[in-house]
């Protein structure tokens, strides 16, 4: 958080050296602006909230048709989860942390590579590379679903966690690689010159140099990595085995509202207890994310 | 040719790591993809090592193509849900954009508590998209819904939200807008923040009213972000898949080109594989197709992207 906090203050301070114009405003435009701001923020807060005041009701109260802020809400549900007696959550949890960490390193490790190349150097095939950075976003996961099961059958990977590794890394290499491109163009070029210079190779520059320099934009690319393969959900349902110990927390939470169960109450604490790691990293990463996809994007 | 490698097997030599995954994991499934939407493929005849058995499908040529561009429902009456997953990508798209950049305006300017306001709008997009899918699902509940109860006590219909209607559709695109409008919005609050402020300094001196002032001085220095994040927003949006499936699962009134396609794979006994495939080169062409008119159409404005 205090990260955040320093970006914040940081774009604070821009935006009052910068002169808009608009520093002096009426009273009743100052309670439009605030008023409209207000609305939307508590429009973006309220599910979540409201998950959390759900998530300390038993089941049936959950359920009730008037609504209310406490009903006989405790910390039980939050005890039943991660004692395991709604499902194998914690072996969801165990999963999705393995896979996602995996993948988090395959791909920064990969990406990072092609990135620095295409940044760097001028050889041909390099728009080609680039374009195909973008291109492969545009593959919706149904034409790939068929080959790739297919392919982890053979491989006899199939209901594994590292087939499943394998497969998020199709999408996360090309967007990792598009936001490092993005951030190794901001480090000058004097400073691989300046390593060439002192007698170091093209590798050594990257790795001794230029990816020290980048570890703002290689944390960020990591954690964005990081958190596409902890919320995913098509492939983690098609491809896991059905045993309740290989599922993912994407996967292992739709239990809780299938069919006749609606364990509402258990559900929202077993969501809130997913969410908190995720935010707390999207928190701390979300400026130079902002920063890293406007540079990569733009200037392409 | 000595020359040639001399000078760029560097290059080459730290891009082929990741030609080479990218290449095994995404160029040749797609290519293999591509070829079972010529077969009659699914469970039942795919090679399967584990049971010893091999692949026994046999190529139907266009087949698959003709029964779903027929528009028939046994294949998914392919119009009616290219027709829906249009009007979902453009609503969306539409949506997140007018409001993230509403919103990004209205942050840009100095004032008391913005730290504060900018925290609390971008966390939609903090929490994982399952989690919020399954929040939204609770709060469209007919019954025990707080969107419903709110309803109720103003005196207001309280409708079934994820039934067999298009309230399902309506639904699910409300909770898409609110997930994606904060990436929408820091995006274009860091475009604006590159606009220099003399512009807006040479504008007031030429006595521009505001609504010029954003129509010649605010639109296009945000018209390089704008056209990436809205290309962007529309491949994901239109590849939508995790929200829909989560809120109201296997239901015909919000049934898009990507859930569908997911419905053929892996639901039912027989599983589809070569319609599932069918309609993942249907989706790609269209994305495809959007792209090359969009970035023609950014060309003939000078843009080059």
């Amino acid at each position: 958080m205090s990260l955040d906090a320093a970006s914040i203050k940081a774009t604070e301070n821009a935006a009052i050296a910068k002169p808009t114009g608009h520093v002096k405003r009426s009273r009743l435009a100052s309670f439009g602006l605030h008023g409209a701001l207000t609305v939307a923020s508590l429009i973006a807060v309220f599910p979540v909230f409201w998950v959390f005041i759900t998530s300390l009701k038993p089941d049936a109260k959950a359920a009730e048709t008037t609504p209310t802020l406490f009903n006989e809400s405790s910390f039980d549900n939050y005890a039943n989860v991660l004692a395991g007696e709604k499902g194998a959550f914690l072996s969801w949890f165990a999963n999705s942390a393995v896979i996602a960490i995996l993948t988090t390193v395959i791909s920064v490790f990969l990406s990072a590579t092609a990135a620095y190349a295409v940044s760097r150097f001028r050889f041909p095939g390099y728009r080609g590379m680039m374009l195909s950075f973008l291109l492969i976003q545009m593959f919706p996961f149904a034409v790939l679903i068929v080959p790739l099961y297919n392919i982890l059958l053979m491989l006899g990977l199939q209901g594994t966690s590292f087939g499943l590794v394998l497969v998020y890394c199709t999408t996360a290499v090309p967007f990792c690689a598009y936001m490092l491109k993005g951030y190794f163009d901001t480090i000058p070029r004097d400073i691989d010159e300046a390593g060439r210079i002192d007698g170091l190779s093209p590798f050594s520059v990257f790795w001794r140099l230029v990816l020290p320099l980048s570890k703002p934009g290689v944390a960020v690319t990591a954690f964005y990595a990081f958190l596409t393969a902890w919320g995913e959900v098509a492939f983690a349902s098609a491809f896991l085995s059905a045993s309740d110990e290989s599922k993912t927390l994407a996967v292992g939470l739709q239990v809780f509202v299938q069919q006749n169960r609606t364990e509402w109450g258990h559900l929202a604490a077993a969501s809130i207890l997913v969410a908190i790691p995720a935010v707390i990293v999207f928190y701390l990463v979300q400026k130079f994310l902002v920063a890293g996809l406007a540079s990569g994007a733009v200037k392409g | 040719m000595r020359g040639f490698f001399s000078r760029h097997w560097y290059a080459y030599a730290m891009v082929l790591p990741a030609v080479i995954v990218t290449g095994v994991l995404v160029v040749l499934p797609l290519l293999q993809g591509a070829y079972y939407s010529f077969t009659n493929i699914n469970e039942s005849n795919i090679a399967n090592p584990v049971l010893d058995r091999p692949a026994s499908y046999e190529f139907t040529g266009l087949d698959n193509y003709a029964n779903v561009l027929s528009g028939d429902a046994s294949y998914g009456s392919f119009w009616d849900i290219l027709l829906r997953t249009l009007i979902w990508t453009f609503a969306c798209v539409g949506l997140h954009f007018v409001i993230g950049l509403a919103l990004a305006l209205l942050l840009n300017r100095p004032m008391r508590g913005r730290g504060v306001y900018r925290v609390l709008l971008i966390l939609p997009w903090a929490v994982p998209a399952f989690i919020s899918a399954f929040a939204w699902k609770y709060m469209f509940n007919a019954q025990y819904g707080i969107i419903n109860q709110v309803l109720r006590a103003l005196g207001l219909p309280d409708p079934v939200w994820l039934g067999q209607s298009d309230l399902a559709l309506i639904a699910v695109i409300l909770v898409n807008v609110w997930l994606g409008v904060p990436f929408m919005m820091m995006t274009l609050l860091g475009g604006l923040q590159s606009i220099s402020g003399s512009l807006y300094e040479a504008a007031e001196i030429d006595g521009a009213t505001p609504w010029q002032k954003f129509r010649n001085v605010t639109m296009p220095g945000l018209r390089s972000v704008s056209s990436t994040v809205i290309l962007l927003g529309t491949i994901w949006t239109f590849n939508m898949f995790a929200v829909v499936y989560l809120i109201t699962g296997i239901n015909p009134n919000t049934r898009l080109l990507i859930t569908y396609a997911f419905e053929r794979f892996f639901n039912g006994a027989s599983r589809d594989y070569a319609i599932a495939s069918t309609y993942g080169v249907l989706i790609l062409s269209v994305l495809l197709v959007f792209a090359s008119v969009y970035r023609r159409a950014l060309r003939r404005q000078g843009e080059v992207w």
